[in-house]
């Protein structure tokens, strides 16, 4: 269960996230909608702590993992990413490094040594993510010789080798074609019974497919967050039902 | 008419090549035909006697460089990633223009600092320190130390090709993709951890490329090793013995030879020295090459 207290986000002065409060089933699917610049994906990255990386990025407010501040003074952002994981926008997978070295690059950065359990582990977790009997036989080449949608789902395994709680996607299928994109999605309602799993979308019908919850993000508020169901088929708020019946964004 | 032009320039750098390559040879072939391929192995060079061999110069630039190389590439590669990956903007762009500075002083400055500055902390401090350690189980750490000599002249360069490796480098890592580095950091990497695993890697080839380059401008680099390296026409025993290189001999000799078949050897030595610059280059092209293949392959 992860639970937003109070999130706010500066990106050096402008104010991207605004005072979010919410909380995320474990287990399921949530899905984060919203027009380009609605913060949503930034949200997404705050919950990793990855917006570290941008430079005059600040946060106020908490967030709860398993009740844990993953903003506490004592905590350390590597061991954060270690516990949720990340897929993002464009697959980029290490280009120098095969099919097998990606997925355990993950465990070899921490110091992983035993060649068979990373042999159990890079099988298993190409499994989870449809890929194992595409590559099995290429295990040793390129990762760089596999399509768009092969390279997104070994870049899905390469985030479950490192066995987080969470894994956070953004945008995983935008760069994909719609055979690609159904591979993926399919691949979420296996995953959801291991992984607590959410997803920033633009495209509203992929929420709709795939999420049990769905979230809606304007100007860096959460507008509404309620079941998918409900928010597709009756919104409460105006401004969602202007987004979801394509009015604006 | 443009177009003709623009293939006469094209093809004058062929012509250029061409007739500096058939000049060397016709300053070079008496020696060539007096001496023939012992020439580059004999380590007797005695103009007096009319005795010439060039092993201890080809000696002395492959260990000068070499060393060089081995000096510069870490230091440029951590000042590289340094002001990628860790140094705040405003002190990035102040260190990564003074590296450019540095590379534009004149190289007889360098070897002007090289004598008076370097050579000294050499002879007291570093080269005993190599001397007393090391230089008792291996002979090439041993001997005198001079001040003067083939370790000098390595440092000299290394300090030279630093700027050049250095900025070369730096602008590899900047082109390697954000969200590479995202990738590793989100998998539970560390910074350092995030460096080797998806920048390092990702620029390997052209880090290669930057290497070879610095070795390129140490080869050839002629001012500031002649004037450090002690110019003694042996092969050394040891690091801290002085040496001579290709460029320092034609330097340092071309004024002097007297005869046809001195002038001679000089040229043939230029001409070596052409040949060994092209071959580090051929060989750096096939690493880049064959490096960067792989990763081009599986596209």
């Amino acid at each position: 269960m992860i639970e937003a207290r109070n999130l706010n986000l500066w990106y050096g002065d402008f104010h991207a996230i605004k005072n979010i409060n919410m909380t995320i089933e474990k287990n399921k699917v949530t899905a984060f909608i919203g027009p380009s610049g609605c913060g949503k994906s930034t949200f997404l990255r705050a919950i990793n702590r990855m917006h570290e990386v941008i430079e005059g990025a600040r946060v106020e407010g908490e967030i709860l993992l398993e009740g844990e501040n993953i903003y506490g003074p004592d905590r350390d952002p590597v061991t954060v990413r270690q516990q949720v994981g990340m897929v993002f926008q464009k697959p980029n997978p290490f280009p120098t490094m095969s099919i097998y070295d990606n997925v355990a690059a993950g465990l070899r950065i921490n110091g992983f040594k035993d060649k068979k359990k990373l042999d159990e582990i890079v099988e298993r977790c190409l499994t989870q993510a449809g890929l194992w009997n595409e590559v099995k036989d290429r295990l040793h080449k390129n990762a760089m010789g596999l399509s768009g949608g092969q390279q997104q789902r070994l870049c899905i395994a390469r985030t479950l080798a490192v066995e987080p709680e969470v894994v956070l996607m953004d945008e995983p299928t935008s760069a994909l074609d719609p055979i690609s994109t159904q591979r993926v999605e399919e691949l979420l309602f296996e995953l959801k019974k291991k992984y607590t799993i959410i997803i920033v979308t633009h495209n509203m019908q992929q929420a709709a497919r795939v999420s049990d919850y769905t979230a809606f993000f304007l100007l860096g508020e959460m507008i509404e967050f309620d079941q998918t169901e409900t928010i597709f088929t009756n919104p409460q708020d105006k401004r969602t039902e202007d987004y979801i019946t394509g009015r604006f964004g | 008419m443009f177009k003709g032009i623009a293939y006469i320039f094209g093809f004058s750098i062929i012509a250029l090549l061409g007739i500096m390559v058939w000049e060397m040879f016709r300053g070079s072939s008496f020696a060539i035909e007096k001496y023939g391929l012992d020439f580059l192995f004999s380590s007797n060079w005695d103009p007096v006697a009319e005795q010439f061999g060039a092993w201890p110069f080809i000696y002395g630039t492959i260990v000068s460089s070499l060393l060089a190389l081995v000096i510069a590439t870490p230091i440029s590669v951590g000042i590289a990633i340094f002001l990628v990956e860790i140094a705040p903007k405003w002190f990035r762009d102040i260190v990564g223009f003074l590296i450019e500075l540095l590379a534009a002083i004149p190289s007889i400055v360098y070897g002007l600092w090289g004598i008076f500055v370097l050579a000294p902390i050499i002879r007291e401090y570093i080269a005993p320190l190599f001397i007393n350690t090391l230089g008792k189980f291996i002979p090439f750490f041993a001997g005198p130390s001079f001040g003067v000599g083939i370790f000098t002249a390595g440092v000299i360069l290394a300090i030279m090709i630093i700027p050049t490796i250095a900025s070369i480098s730096r602008e590899v890592l900047m082109v390697v993709p954000n969200v590479q580095r995202e990738a590793a950091l989100a998998l539970g990497a560390t910074k350092w951890e995030m460096i080797r695993t998806a920048v390092l890697t990702y620029s390997r080839s052209g880090i290669l490329g930057a290497m070879i380059i610095g070795l390129g401008r140490a080869i050839g680099e002629t001012m500031s090793v002649t004037m450090v390296i002690g110019n003694r026409p042996e092969v050394p025993d040891s690091i801290f013995d002085p040496a001579y290189t290709m460029a320092s001999v034609i330097a340092n000799e071309f004024n002097e030879a007297s005869s046809d078949i001195y002038i001679s050897t000089l040229i043939e030595i230029g001409f070596l020295l052409f040949g060994v610059t092209l071959l580090v280059n051929i060989f750096a092209r096939f690493l880049v090459w064959s490096t960067s293949k792989g990763v081009q392959e599986a596209k």
